[in-house]
């Protein structure tokens, strides 16, 4: 299969990325190195449902992109990073615009990477693109896989070298057609395919 | 181009508002399409077509269906600083006024309905106050008059009552047994739980307090406006809105109609 980065007729529209345990220094790598016009980055991170809301805190400072915590109906736009808020699911609506609920937790978890994943793969299909990064968890797999079912690109962080292999070992049992990445490489291929987007 | 899937969903949601009059055409489709795909799973059926057909000539079929659409998790005092906003800022306000009407919109099995009941009693107000409780799910009214939940939630809702500013222990409210807290009955006294929808029902009296949290997120713009217009339209002026904690009116038609009260904890003012 040619790497999709390498067809140069793919546009990418958003990336979606879900982490859990030991992810936030892989998101201090990884965000800081995407450009100020890259499409519209989408992130669930496993939090519990008190944990105040530090995101914006964490990641504003050192990234040329804008940093949000989501909202309700707010735009989806290029250039801005989008967290999903603790005890809050967050979705992606046809037009664009993003999406919270109250549902119950999947995997144990809300927001849940599941729910982002496969909410954004109905609305952006093979303009999306999936990242699993490191985790205890199961979360994101089968969301991995309806991303790459719908036409995206399916990115998973290397379980070999990540901090905890449960959630990209799930995610690359789950989808044989996604791709491996060390983390060098993972920021390399985002930021090659938002060029040529 | 709409795919086969989304045809199917319309068509579904217009054979429910038809047979059962209710109306979930203008919810998210993000979140109702997540539901609606769990409920085809869970009913074993393989497209919305399917479901659609039983749930036109299965009766038993519609109330399991609801039970998904409206799947609505909260508890006590949610958001604690929204609690203590809510006694910091509005009911000095209260205090003011002879009677008090306060609308809980969208209550659920209740949760919100007995954290504002606790606080009135704390704040000496439950007496002069009617509660309004509101759903469209007639089961969830049922379990919210109830007012019994488990146990093992109690942690959680104590943490969370401590942390809006309360007096005492949320274990004055409820008695405990089998597994399960019962709270006090006097607590609902005032209290009128009612069949209301958003989508289609109109104002239905004066209040002084609005509370809607975590419903708007799953209604699409029109009916976002409509139901503000309809918070507004029930609110005395400078009665005061109170919204979940993610929510806002910036997106809406309508943040013109309300000034920001407390901007953290989501609470407006009619102008």
């Amino acid at each position: 299969m040619v790497p999709a980065a390498l067809s140069g007729r793919r546009t990418v529209e958003a990336v979606v990325i879900g982490g859990s345990a030991g992810s936030v220094a892989v998101l201090s790598r990884l965000l800081p190195g995407l450009p100020a016009g890259f499409p519209p980055v989408l992130i669930v991170v496993h939090v519990p449902p008190s944990a105040p809301s530090l995101w914006v805190d964490i990641f504003a400072p050192r990234c040329p992109m804008r940093v949000c915590e989501a909202e309700a109906s707010a735009p989806i736009e290029r250039g801005s990073i989008y967290f999903a808020p603790a005890d809050y699911h967050l979705l992606v609506e046809p037009d664009r615009r993003c999406a919270l609920s109250v549902e119950p937790p999947v995997h144990f978890s809300r927001p849940a990477i599941d729910v982002l994943f496969e909410s954004a793969a109905d609305v952006y299909g093979a303009g999306l693109v999936g990242v699993v990064l490191t985790g205890a968890s199961r979360d994101g797999a089968e969301g991995l896989r309806a991303v790459h079912a719908a036409g995206g690109i399916a990115l998973i962080e290397d379980p070999a070298t990540a901090e905890v292999q449960t959630m990209p070992r799930a995610a690359v049992n789950a989808v044989p057609g996604g791709r491996v990445l060390s983390l060098a490489a993972l920021l390399a291929e985002l930021v090659l395919l938002a060029s040529e987007s | 181009m709409d795919s086969a899937e989304a045809i199917e969903m319309r068509l579904l949601l217009d054979a429910v508002y038809h047979r059962y009059q209710y109306d979930f055409r203008q919810y998210s489709p993000a979140s109702v399409r997540r539901r609606l795909t769990l409920a085809l799973r869970a009913l074993g059926c393989t497209t919305f077509s399917a479901l659609q057909d039983r749930v036109l000539h299965d009766p038993s079929t519609f109330p399991i269906l609801l039970r998904y659409l409206t799947v609505q998790v909260s508890d006590l005092f949610r958001d604690p600083r929204y609690f203590r906003a809510l006694r910091e800022r509005v009911i000095p306000v209260l205090r003011t006024y002879p009677s008090v009407k306060i609308w809980i919109a969208g209550c659920s099995t209740g949760e919100e309905v007995y954290s504002f009941a606790i606080l009135l009693r704390e704040e000496g107000l439950l007496d002069k106050t009617i509660l309004y409780a509101t759903d469209i799910n007639a089961e969830a009214l049922q379990a919210a008059e109830a007012g019994i939940y488990a146990l093992k939630r109690m942690k959680l809702f104590t943490a969370n009552h401590q942390a809006s500013g309360a007096p005492c222990s949320l274990s004055s409210y409820y008695r405990a047994g089998y597994g399960s807290a019962m709270f006090d009955r006097t607590l609902r006294k005032n209290v009128v739980f009612s069949d209301h929808s958003l989508a289609t029902d109109t104002v239905f009296g004066e209040m002084q307090v609005v509370s809607c949290r975590n419903v708007l997120i799953y209604f699409e713009h029109a009916l976002q406006d409509r139901a503000v217009g309809l918070f507004r339209d029930s609110l005395c002026v400078r009665g005061f809105l109170g919204l979940g904690a993610k929510e806002t009116l910036r997106f809406s038609g309508r943040e013109a109609d309300f000034e920001v009260l407390a901007p953290e904890e989501r609470w407006y003012r009619r102008r």
